[in-house]
């Protein structure tokens, strides 16, 4: 599979990656190179497509939250919220009661906490800790279990509390049963409280040891600061005090150098704000800012947006984290794409703490669970899934049944700057060199980075399988390399 | 013990949600890794099988991709296991199957909300999509079912324990969940 078949027919050198590994979801990389082999373009292709919006027509909406959260086994919790705020608005609740909001909050902060652990401990920290370029036989989660047994069974400990949170709400860990319009369906006991606040003290300390060595990693390593580093604006939610918030607020953006863009923003008028563009060579669309056009309105999103663009965290643990976190940029945005890492762990000490408040809130086994009011025609949904700003609309027909679906989802936000950051660490780490597998596994470091999650950005549950070609401005291929099935490269 | 089993690991048109119920073995993943090692999946970066005793195969076939990787997969792996609702019958990805693919890529890239160049995506790097979404077993002999939308981390381990023992893999009816 070449790229640009048709105005490549001298091809003489050709690199894939295939599948790109350590992220969930499928796409491939493409690079151009001039005659001076300077890297001009580089291009992350998402490759499946699910059609969601479509076949998601004429269903009935009470079925949807149900059904969304498959577009992604890693999140699921989010997309069935998100959905689920829609179809509040289509039942004609805008605000929960007390009890069926805090199970909502802690649902999702259980969902982000098992996420954030995923990401970093199962897929991200062989990179870290044994380096990009490390012997790929060791450079997986096996690896860090053989050589750091106590960070990995750490980080498995705290993915499955994330996800006993969540089992405890919804009943199972994956593709549970929670939300329902206007509610949710069931409260937590106080024994279930009970029985997760047993643990919360050590989930808390782990959290935070992830937050220091993802401090330490970053600040000890100049060459970090540089890698794939983009300078670019943030899109999150915020909360009323422009605090860090997860499941509800306004919407903020912030221009890289600080200044707002809008701010407070109520989320259901986003068509206003942000756009998408369609290119040929990615099923992922390109979201931008409205006002600043598709060539300056790209933006990112997740953990290092919202860590930038909140003006606190309301957890006293996080807040110091984050504290020193904004010191490093001393004054301005951190823009280092890999402290997307050290934001991400931040944020899930976040989490550890607001669920232990939670836990100890006896609103959480209340009883009173569902508003009911008029039914309306249209819902639009937003949360902060843990890969970024998740947007869910829907309308309506007289029938209940659904006849338009607009999603706008997390990694997408990101589909521009992943671009760019694998342009920028090609040109950085690949230009002129001979391509070794650990040189190719630095643009898989890249990606990573933004935590993809290729299978919700299609709104398709999928895979990514990450290409590399090395073309120059002629369409000649200068450099083909292939990964063996032990993970060794060959050229040819 | 002898030499560890080898095991690949895929999710084709899946959502990752029974790659995340066998990662939910949580610290069992220690015991059990003293007896098996992993070949291709997404957790590792071998990029292509190698000769493996098992496979699990997690979701259905919509692209020709999907379909290379399936071979490959039924090629390498002695024993070939269809894990969860969608390698077993499509699933949710296969509700497309009552639309057209073309009503569904006019959905999504012609008529969606604030799209801008409409155009429906045709780069030769896109594999071609199948007109329909199908269970893997409609291209390739698969040798056990796994079901579960996702099947249970319990699940997960009883039939590796069993495959381990050497026994026939068989799930008693507490980790038998088709939701």
């Amino acid at each position: 599979m070449e790229t640009q078949q048709n105005n490549t027919p001298n091809s003489s050198r050709r690199i894939a990656i295939d599948p790109i590994t350590r992220v969930e979801g499928h796409g491939k990389i493409t690079l151009l190179q001039d005659e001076n082999n300077h890297i001009t373009e580089a291009r992350l292709h998402i490759v499946e497509f699910r059609g969601f919006e479509k076949f998601i027509q004429g269903r009935p909406y009470w079925e949807v939250s149900t059904f969304v959260q498959r577009l992604c086994g890693i999140c699921p919790v989010s997309h069935h919220l998100a959905a689920a705020k829609a179809i509040d608005q289509l039942v004609g609740v805008d605000e929960l009661t007390p009890t069926s909001l805090k199970l909502r909050q802690l649902l999702h902060f259980g969902q982000t906490l098992q996420s954030h652990a995923l990401h970093f401990f199962h897929l991200s920290s062989p990179d870290l800790l044994f380096g990009f370029g490390s012997d790929v036989a060791k450079r997986n989660i096996v690896g860090v279990i053989e050589k750091y047994p106590d960070i990995a069974i750490k980080g498995v400990k705290l993915r499955k509390y994330g996800q006993q949170v969540i089992a405890a709400i919804a009943g199972k860990r994956v593709h549970g049963a929670a939300a329902i319009p206007g509610g949710m369906n069931k409260s937590l006991s106080k024994e279930e409280r009970q029985a997760l606040l047993a643990d919360i003290a050590d989930i808390k300390l782990w959290a935070r040891e992830a937050v220091t060595m993802n401090e330490q990693i970053h600040v000890a390593h100049p060459e970090h600061h540089d890698f794939g580093r983009l300078n670019t604006s943030f899109l999150s939610l915020t909360g009323k005090n422009g605090e860090l918030e997860l499941y509800h607020g306004g919407l903020r953006a912030k221009s890289a150098d600080g200044n707002t863009l809008f701010d407070h923003f109520d989320y259901r008028g986003y068509e206003e704000k942000i756009r998408e563009e369609v290119r040929s060579w990615s099923y992922m669309k390109f979201p931008y800012f409205t006002e600043q056009g598709a060539d300056n309105g790209w933006y990112r999103v997740g953990p290092l947006a919202r860590v930038n663009n909140c003006d606190s965290i309301s957890t006293p643990l996080a807040e110091e984290a984050r504290l020193r976190f904004r010191a490093f940029a001393e004054g301005g945005f951190v823009q280092d794409t890999l402290a997307y890492h050290w934001a991400r762990m931040i944020e899930a000490l976040y989490c550890a703490e607001s669920i232990e408040l939670l836990l100890h809130d006896d609103d959480i086994s209340g009883d009173d669970l569902v508003v009911t009011g008029e039914k309306r025609s249209e819902g639009v949904g937003v949360i902060e899934a843990p890969r970024g700003t998740l947007f869910h609309h829907y309308k309506i027909d007289e029938q209940g049944m659904i006849e338009k679906a607009n999603l706008i989802v997390s990694t997408t936000s990101n589909n521009q700057a992943m671009n760019e950051s694998v342009r920028s660490v090609a040109n950085a780490y690949l230009d002129g060199n001979e391509l070794t597998e650990g040189l190719l596994n630095h643009l898989e470091v890249a990606v990573r980075a933004y935590d993809p999650c290729l299978s919700c950005a299609t709104h398709a549950l999928g895979k990514m399988p990450l290409q590399i070609e090395l073309v120059n401005t002629d369409g000649n291929l200068v450099d083909q390399l292939t990964k063996g099935s032990d993970g060794r490269i060959e050229h040819g | 013990m002898s030499k560890k089993i080898r095991i690949a690991t895929t999710s084709l048109a899946g959502c990752f949600g029974c790659h995340m119920s066998f990662l939910d073995i949580d610290e069992r993943i220690v015991e059990l890794l003293e007896h098996v090692e992993f070949d291709r999946s997404p957790i590792t970066d071998i990029k292509h099988c190698t000769d493996c005793d098992i496979g699990l195969v997690e979701g259905g076939l919509c692209n020709a991709e999907n379909v290379h990787v399936l071979k490959e997969f039924r090629e390498n792996c002695k024993i070939l296991i269809a894990v969860g609702a969608c390698a077993i019958n499509g699933g949710v990805p296969a509700m497309r199957n009552h639309f057209t693919l073309k009503e569904c890529l006019e959905e999504a890239y012609i008529h969606g909300v604030g799209v801008e160049n409409p155009m429906i995506p045709n780069d030769v790097e896109l594999p071609l999509l199948l007109s329909k979404v199908h269970p893997i077993h409609e291209v390739v002999h698969v040798d056990y079912y796994l079901p579960g939308c996702p099947p249970p981390a319990d699940a997960f381990m009883k039939v590796l324990t069993d495959l381990l023992e050497g026994k026939e893999p068989s799930l008693p009816k507490e980790i038998l969940h088709y939701d």
